[in-house]
């Protein structure tokens, strides 16, 4: 790629507008402290339905869908700027489950029926989807056991768990990849209302919601298959790509925020007579982190383009993207907890959410090591 | 389409049929390679001869200057516009080096109109080198605490002193100065001023610092009563400081660009030194914690280069961001990775000064190896560009230093 070839890495006046209303909302409504409220309370949802319906009534939900399934009709691009505000405050909405794993697999891989009766509900804010699936950072032997198919025709009996499936004590619908083959593997759409499923609700230590979620001798049909047999794994791989995006512009808002409490400690907090932040130690820190949200937003705007105009450029760049923003965050993260001191290891301070969401993420849908390697061979060598 | 875009379409076409094609993929088309003239210049390359004075004809080697003072009286969004197409097909630009990237452009802000009458055509027209008189001996990081003395006498200033650091003095013509007018002023950069001076002035002796690379771009030039007329004062005199500080805006911006050369082109080079040293296995580089290290390597190049991008495209925008601060630090640091890295992969193959045994690739990427170590030092280094990005962008207060 070379100067002019990149596409606008710059948001339009509309997507400025947004930006800014999503912040406001945001900020007032969804502080990072409902983190903390949520798990001493014992919520038993963990987020707040109401507050996702009514960013669904903005048309936030249903921003990337198309029109004729009752969403806005517009790009990728424009849902991350609402991801990278719901990052900025860590929200425990159903964003990644939903919109970025059910939704685009629906997107990319669904069938006409299947999008049909689900994607409206998802625009309104009505329908909560999550995928089952090996997490590549996932230790050998997770999960046990995987899940193991008996087919019979074009039906199929599905046997297994899968753990730490986000969103799954609520879902409405949860995609499953099961094993329909030797080195085949097909996502299976599954109702959880079914008695065959049940659901455990996991605790996690960053706030996000998950399940185990297991199946007993499931009967499915061909009708329940999202995208092709034996098709699942190239599905997911393009599934998870835009995730990887997605989850990206989450970690730079998150990144931004960590950052930007910091700079206002280091000119509030004041030792030795004067404000912290005149000391060059933790000036040039400042900067360090400031460079890598610059290099970052860049990275994640990039993908995100790209996911809209430039299909052949989606994998590398979103492997750059998820890559380059869960070090960013985790940096983000860990230099604010430095630099505030004390307080910021105490569980008072919403910091320490930061940090933990920061390894979360940085553990979620490929480690950066895992994506320098799918760069390497990307770029043959 | 745009007035933008139908130009780029203009710029496009024009540098296509006019670049000669052997230049084609020869350069990162920044402003600190290719043809960089001057009095003593010996360049020889007909390619790059041609290519020069088509640029010139054209009013191309300074597009954003007025065709009065040598170029083509474009705006700065169409100057980008060139260069852009320029990198596109990896084309030097027609003329380089410091007076049109740092000095010209000060002296169209800061000049008066005889001087650039004076000085800007034959900055486009590649006829005299430019090289900057700015750091001194005790004037480092410190750069306000320099020493170099000017003293009026009659329509004449006499300079005293010694500048160092001073790039490609030796092959320049004129030298651009920071000169102390007045050593009493209550703070060291109230009396500093910009001074003009040809370098074949009597009492100006130019002498060349070698590198640990065994190279030298650098020189040391001592002035000893170098008489110079008072009508090279650019600027007030005594005020000569914020002068200074433009200059460095544009030699950090310049920097952090030049370093960029095509994208993608460190990695390449690192995959292909990989590929000679350490062998495929199976499609992959053979050894696999290299190989990560390259990919990490690709990624921030690719990462800056985004950025560097976006930066274009907010300036053209006309909104600025706060980021273009950075290019230089992350610049300068990624080309350090480079070497560093194509240093681990070549081993023992990499220890070569001269001589048998080495190959001459290994040879010179050594000696680049070497050189860059003052990538994050020249123009300000990292820490200093730290200190500027931390008060100027992040608004956080002065200290102790």
């Amino acid at each position: 790629m070379s100067g002019h070839e990149v596409p606008s890495l710059l948001l339009d006046d509309e997507q400025k507008m947004l930006s800014r209303t999503a912040r406001e909302l945001i900020r007032e409504r969804a502080p990072a402290a409902r983190l903390r409220a949520f798990r001493d309370t014992g919520d038993p949802v963990g987020f707040s339905g109401e507050l996702w319906r009514e960013m669904a009534d903005l048309g936030w939900i249903g921003l990337q869908i198309p029109e004729a399934y009752g969403g806005m009709g517009l790009g990728f691009f424009d849902l991350c700027v609402v991801l990278e505000q719901s990052g900025r405050e860590l929200m425990p909405e159903p964003f990644v489950s939903t919109l970025l794993l059910g939704t685009q697999a629906l997107l990319l891989g669904g069938s006409e029926a299947q999008r049909k009766s689900l994607l409206p509900g998802v625009a309104s804010g009505e329908i909560v989807l999550s995928i089952g699936y090996d997490e590549p950072s996932a230790p050998p032997g997770m999960p046990r056991p995987a899940v193991a198919v008996e087919r019979s025709g074009d039906r199929f009996e599905l046997s297994g768990e899968r753990a730490q499936v986000l969103d799954a004590h609520v879902a409405d619908r949860i995609m499953v990849l099961a094993a329909t083959s030797e080195g085949g593997s097909t996502l299976f759409l599954v109702d959880p209302a079914r008695a065959e499923v049940s659901v455990t609700r996991q605790h996690r230590m960053d706030g996000l919601n998950a399940a185990i979620v297991r199946l007993e001798r499931l009967r499915v049909g061909a009708d329940d298959i999202v995208g092709v047999l034996d098709g699942g794994a190239s599905l997911l791989e393009s599934v998870l790509d835009r995730a990887s995006v997605g989850l990206a512009a989450q970690m730079l808002g998150a990144s931004e925020q960590a950052f930007a409490d910091t700079l206002a400690y280091l000119k509030e907090r004041e030792q030795f007579d004067v404000p912290i932040g005149s000391f060059q130690a933790l000036q040039h820190r400042a900067v360090s982190v400031f460079t890598e949200i610059a290099l970052t937003r860049s990275a994640v705007l990039a993908a995100a383009r790209a996911i809209d105009e430039k299909p052949a450029e989606v994998p590398r760049l979103a492997s750059l993207a998820k890559s380059i923003a869960s070090e960013t965050f985790l940096l983000s993260a860990k230099e604010a907890i430095q630099m505030h001191g004390g307080i910021g290891v105490t569980d008072e301070h919403d910091i320490g959410f930061y940090f933990k969401r920061a390894h979360a993420a940085y553990m979620t849908f490929g480690t950066p090591s895992q994506h320098r390697q799918r760069w390497a061979e990307l770029h043959d060598y | 389409m745009s007035g933008l875009e139908a130009f780029r379409k203009e710029a496009r076409a024009w540098i296509r049929e006019n670049a000669p094609r052997p230049l084609w993929g020869t350069s990162g088309s920044g402003p600190f390679e290719g043809y960089f003239g001057g009095r003593k210049c010996e360049e020889r390359d007909l390619d790059l001869l041609l290519w020069r004075d088509r640029g010139i004809e054209k009013g191309w080697t300074a597009p954003s200057w007025s065709k009065e003072y040598g170029g083509a009286g474009l705006s700065r969004a169409q100057e980008d516009v060139i260069h852009s197409e320029m990198k596109a097909i990896g084309v030097p630009r027609p003329v380089a080096g410091q007076g049109l990237a740092m000095f010209g452009p000060v002296l169209l802000e800061y000049g008066t109109h005889a001087q650039k009458l004076e000085h800007l055509p034959k900055i486009a027209r590649g006829e005299v080198r430019w090289c900057q008189g700015y750091s001194e001996p005790n004037a480092g990081s410190d750069l306000a605490n320099l020493q170099l003395k000017a003293e009026r006498d009659g329509d004449w200033y006499v300079l005293n002193g010694q500048k160092i650091w001073t790039s490609h003095a030796h092959l320049s013509d004129w030298i651009y100065c920071l000169v102390r007018t007045d050593p009493s002023a209550r703070k060291k950069q109230l009396g500093i001023s910009v001074v003009l001076a040809d370098l074949e002035t009597p009492g100006i002796t130019v002498r060349r610092i070698d590198l640990i690379s065994g190279y030298s771009p650098f020189c040391e030039t001592f002035f000893d009563d170098v008489r110079v007329p008072v009508g090279n004062l650019v600027g007030k005199e005594n005020e000569g400081w914020t002068i200074a500080k433009a200059i460095l805006g544009h030699e950090r911006s310049s920097i952090g660009r030049s370093i960029a050369r095509q994208p993608g082109s460190a990695q390449r080079e690192v995959v292909a030194r990989a590929r000679k040293h350490l062998g495929i296995t199976k499609g992959a580089i053979a050894d696999p914690l290299l190989r990560d290290e390259i990919a990490a390597l690709g990624m921030r190049e690719e990462a800056f280069h985004l950025t560097l991008a976006r930066i274009q495209q907010s300036a053209e925008s006309g909104t600025p961001g706060p980021e273009g601060s950075v290019t230089k630090i992350v610049g300068s640091e990624l080309k350090q990775q480079r070497y560093e890295l194509g240093m681990k992969i070549a081993g023992m193959q990499g220890l070569g000064w001269e001589g048998p045994g080495f190959d001459e690739d290994d040879l010179q990427y050594t000696r680049e190896w070497l050189r860059s170590r003052a990538t994050t030092i020249e123009g300000g280094s990292s820490e200093i560009q730290k200190n500027i990005v931390s008060k100027h962008v992040l608004g956080l207060p002065e200290g102790k230093k």
